[in-house]
């Protein structure tokens, strides 16, 4: 008994010396604070884990040349294990803490989020997951995908497709292989009009998740179905089974255009190395590579600390996403303190910060977005990539397709 | 609560079938009442409003499954599906009739005990781990169901957006306003399953609970009970769907996934099996203790190690300490939270004269 006791008194002491040593540390007058969610340990974490040190490096860049107009940038992370209830108590906890601007990470986490930050006011970020319908800002005024929604990629798709097959798609047959959730689904609307305007057969093959097992699939695309193009949107460690797959059939993989979570370097080695995935088109909505001005600034930083730079740095897309994010963050804080140089900024001033965002490339890092009060996506601009001689090679520039089509459809979902 | 019963002369039935026989436990109980619906949201900042509300939801939840594998002894993997059950009926209805909020507080409540109920029925022939699978099964049916069928997940994107509830003229949208309105269904829930649990249906729960086929012998309906609890159970979870759709402003099919029932679970494991406030102490524990631990780790982790590391370092520890301290206490006490503290309780109510 006495012993049960000693632990429970242990742990009340505990609770209450962390109950005191709270957030009480006053904020220096004119710091910045960006909230930032991550997903380090979740069923994501190959993407946190170079994702958000790469915000960080960025941050830290920007605040080695000073900050922002000689405001401090602090990022605060809070890692959410992709569940929803912490996402919540770490957008309290940022709010709390004065943050202006929110790097939300996750599909369910920004759902959860979009009617607190609306009310409170808070821009609020989306690249690269989330509902497409966000690109309206005139329905979802805070907040922001800043990056190539699942329609625009469906439709840039179709287009590289287009091109790939000789400019005409009537008659031709196209498999979309997708993973069996809503994000999976979302892009089919889209494609499906696709398919009626520009006359080609479209199937649609489901992977339910967890997404490791599609043998019968992709023997259906390349053997019955015999498909001239394959459009994959995967995630997680589906993309490294779906290349082995295809590899196994026999199915070339210069037929295979993959959407943004499929398209990074940790699902090329999952797969088994560049060499096997050789040929392999993957969409991009940052810039890949270690060649970019602003990489190499960060390079710079770490050597005059005496450092060596991260390894993060190695797995180039996600890292480059990381740099785009944090970078378009405070691009957006920029605009909103030329707007108001006391520096006395809240969420709504960043909104219109971002609201001003256009020609901000990072040296082709950042595609040329144009965001406006009403276009949150900035055009839906991606680059294809494709794999080749042991590493990613560039294949078109920065394009955006059918945006008449992708709009019908940003319209129809604003009436719900 | 601590305190001593001395002169408990009760005369009439009544008094015998007092929920706190004792006026000490009376007081104690409008004193946590004075001090959760006044002092609490009335002095704290809006964040810890949050992470009461967080718990709030976690709480009711817990109950309703502590209900079926605490006291009816029915192991459920499919408390999450029945969550999303009540989420969705309460938003389609929200959206598609405009019907007001305890409308499809109640219509959600009572679609998810139906729909538990029927994922019930192996459990008349099923026990243990088989029932867990069975139940599991449930899970992902429901999972598949709301994930594929757009009549009630509202389109491709699974997720229905609800406008927030109102009481007369006033919309409850800040955190102290949710505050207040999941704190009622918290007291109503704690206040019914602890009668539920003392009345005949619920002691019918324990008897099955303790022995099903000696249960059936002394004449209790297995079949109408067994049913009734999952129904009752799924109530709870219904309801804590709907409560966690207009806290969120939304119903999002990713929100209620199989993960979910798992955290559950082990809510009601931490906290005791078979007692109300082991499910309090257990929601707790699980929805707090991660955030403690990152305001430990972000207090002192920046002594031993770089910036970058210690943000690298803070979920991955929190995890591993989670597990830990999950462990530590279940060997310590494996009856659960609620167990430790009654121990203390009764190690305080002889002192210091313990023999």
């Amino acid at each position: 008994m006495r012993h049960h006791l000693a632990i429970v008194t242990a742990v009340i002491l505990a609770v209450g010396s962390l109950l005191t040593a709270g957030p009480s540390h006053a904020q220096a007058k004119s710091e910045i604070v960006i909230g930032v969610q991550c997903d380090r340990t979740g069923p994501t974490q190959i993407v946190g884990t170079v994702l958000c040190p790469a915000f960080h490096d960025y941050i830290a860049l920007v605040n080695s040349k000073g900050g922002v107009d000689g405001h401090p940038i602090k990022a605060m992370e809070i890692d959410h294990e992709y569940k929803v209830p912490p996402a919540v108590e770490s957008y309290e906890r940022h709010k709390k803490e004065g943050a202006v601007t929110m790097a939300v990470y996750g599909t369910p986490q920004i759902y959860a989020l979009t009617a607190k930050l609306t009310e409170d006011r808070i821009p609020g970020t989306s690249p690269g997951f989330g509902s497409a319908a966000a690109a309206d800002g005139g329905r979802y005024p805070y907040i922001f995908p800043i990056a190539a929604t699942y329609w625009s990629q469906g439709a840039a798709a179709v287009e590289f497709v287009k091109k790939q097959l000789g400019g005409n798609l009537k008659g031709k047959k196209i498999a979309y292989i997708f993973y069996d959730n809503p994000a999976g689904r979302e892009p089919i609307e889209v494609i499906e009009d696709l398919a009626a305007k520009e006359g080609f057969q479209l199937k649609t093959f489901a992977v339910p998740p967890p997404g490791v097992e599609m043998g019968a699939q992709v023997l259906d695309i390349a053997q019955r179905f015999r498909a001239d193009f394959v459009i994959a949107h995967l995630f997680g460690g589906a993309p490294s089974v779906s290349i082995k797959e295809f590899k196994r059939v026999g199915y070339p993989l210069r037929k295979v255009v993959s959407f943004v979570w499929g398209a990074a370097e940790a699902n090329i080695d999952g797969a088994g190395g560049f060499a096997v995935a050789d040929g392999y088109y993957a969409m991009q909505f940052a810039g890949v590579g270690t060649d970019y001005p602003v990489l190499n600034e960060i390079r710079e930083m770490y050597k005059k600390q005496g450092k060596e730079p991260p390894k993060e740095m190695a797995s180039t897309v996600f890292y480059n996403r990381g740099v785009l994010i944090a970078a378009l963050h405070v691009e957006a804080i920029r605009n909103a303190l030329k707007a108001k140089p006391d520096g006395k900024l809240t969420g709504a001033d960043v909104k219109g910060g971002f609201e001003k965002i256009s020609n901000f490339t990072l040296g082709g890092l950042v595609p040329p977005l144009k965001i406006t009060a009403t276009d949150h996506e900035g055009g839906g601009l991606v680059q294809i990539w494709q794999v080749k001689n042991g590493k990613f090679e560039k294949v078109t520039d920065w394009f955006a397709a059918y945006q008449d089509v992708v709009g019908k459809h940003i319209k129809e979902a604003a009436k719900k | 609560m601590i305190h001593r019963e001395c002169g408990v002369l009760k005369t009439t039935y009544e008094a015998d079938m007092a929920l706190y026989p004792l006026p000490i436990a009376r007081w104690a109980v409008g004193v946590f009442a004075v001090l959760f619906f006044l002092v609490v949201p009335l002095t704290v900042h809006e964040y810890y409003l949050s992470l009461a509300n967080l718990v709030w939801i976690a709480i009711i939840g817990a109950l309703g499954l502590n209900i079926l594998v605490g006291y009816t002894g029915q192991v459920s993997i499919g408390h999450g599906a029945f969550m999303s059950v009540g989420a969705y009926t309460a938003a389609n209805l929200a959206t598609r009739l405009g019907s007001p909020w305890p409308v499809n507080l109640l219509a959600g409540g009572l679609m998810a005990a139906l729909v538990g109920a029927v994922v019930g029925i192996p459990s008349l022939r099923i026990k243990g781990l088989y029932l867990a699978i069975a139940t599991l099964a449930g899970q992902l049916i429901i999972e598949w169901t709301i994930n594929h069928v757009t009549f009630i997940s509202g389109g491709v994107q699974a997720s229905i957006e609800v406008a927030r509830p109102r009481v007369g003229s006033m919309v409850l949208s800040s955190q102290r306003d949710m505050y207040y309105f999941l704190l009622v269904f918290v007291a109503l829930a704690i206040v019914g399953t602890m009668n539920l649990v003392r009345s005949r249906v619920g002691r019918a729960f324990i008897a099955i609970r303790d022995h099903d086929i000696a249960a059936e012998l002394i004449g209790i309906n297995i079949f109408r009970y067994k049913l009734l609890a999952f129904a009752i159970s799924s109530f709870y979870a219904g309801v804590t769907g709907v409560l966690y759709t207009y806290f969120l402003g939304i119903a999002n099919y990713e929100q209620f996934q199989i993960t979910v029932s798992i955290d559950y679970l082990a809510m009601i494991i931490i906290g005791g099996l078979g007692s109300v406030l082991g499910s309090i102490f257990g929601a707790i524990f699980v929805t707090l203790l991660p955030i403690g631990i990152r305001y430990a780790m972000e207090a002192f982790g920046g002594v031993f190690f770089s910036p970058q590391t210690v943000l690298n370092l803070i979920p991955n520890l929190r995890l591993m300490l989670f597990g830990a301290l999950i462990i530590l206490f279940l060997v310590v006490e494996p009856d659960g939270l609620n167990r430790l503290w009654r121990n203390i309780r009764n190690y305080f109510r002889v002192w210091p004269f313990a023999y």
